[in-house]
């Protein structure tokens, strides 16, 4: 696949953040494990350095409007570095086939979700 | 407190565990544990991820696992992307397209299952 094919996949994984909030992560995965051939660790990780920038200006703005409860998000964040340091240990020590099922698993989940909260709303 | 903070660990294993922000744990956690409206629960969601990816970013590069320039080439397009969706979202019938989108999401969930 060309580069400028992934960058595409980039802006739309964009897209469909700002369309449906979901997205990031969960699509930057897949383009860079399908896409770039990136082992799935590999495509995990970066996609957390590929997140910053679209979380740094949607903070800004949100918190310009106002939005944002700055405790709550203190504490949420605070108490996520201790889970990060879990999740990348078991990260690491998965084997890759195991990690890409269970990650194409938590694809299905956030599927099933999306469509139980549209039917909802 | 202390549910925030139950909430902030499994949302930060989550992140870690397959390289996701944790929105689609925080945001729902936040509306149903702490009564937060669905604007404020994003907003929210977005900042705290801000620090678990940092945290994430930092841990796994430790580890030689980030490829700057993969995540250059999808993340700095998509900043253009947020803003273009969070604008269409106003125009759209964003309830039809998320049906779609669920289904795209849960073919490439099949095919790195098989």
């Amino acid at each position: 696949m060309t580069l400028a094919l992934i960058a595409l996949l980039g802006v739309v994984a964009g897209v469909f953040a700002g369309l449906f909030g979901v997205g990031g992560g969960i699509l930057f995965v897949p383009a860079l494990v399908l896409g770039l051939g990136l082992t799935q660790l590999h495509a995990e990780a970066s996609s957390l350095l590929a997140i910053l920038p679209t979380a740094l200006i949607g903070s800004w703005r949100q918190w310009r409007y106002g939005n944002i409860d700055p405790r709550a998000a203190a504490l949420v964040g605070a108490a996520s570095v201790a889970g990060v340091q879990l999740g990348v240990l078991v990260a690491v020590r998965v084997p890759e086939a195991t990690l890409q099922r269970l990650f194409g698993g938590l694809l299905l989940v956030v599927a099933a979700q999306l469509a139980w909260r549209t039917r909802r709303s | 407190m202390a549910s925030l903070v139950l909430i902030g660990l499994a949302a930060g294993f989550l992140a870690a565990l397959f390289g996701v922000g944790g929105g689609i744990l925080i945001v729902p956690l936040l509306v149903l544990v702490r009564s937060f409206d669905q604007r404020r629960a994003s907003a929210t969601s977005l900042a705290a991820i801000l620090v678990s990816s940092v945290a994430g970013s930092i841990t796994y590069a430790l580890h030689g696992d980030v490829k700057p320039g993969a995540a250059a080439l999808v993340g700095i397009p998509a900043v253009l992307g947020v803003i273009v969706g969070t604008a269409l979202q106003q125009r759209l019938p964003v309830r039809k397209l998320s049906y779609g989108f669920a289904l795209v999401l849960a073919a490439v969930g099949i095919r790195l299952l098989v």
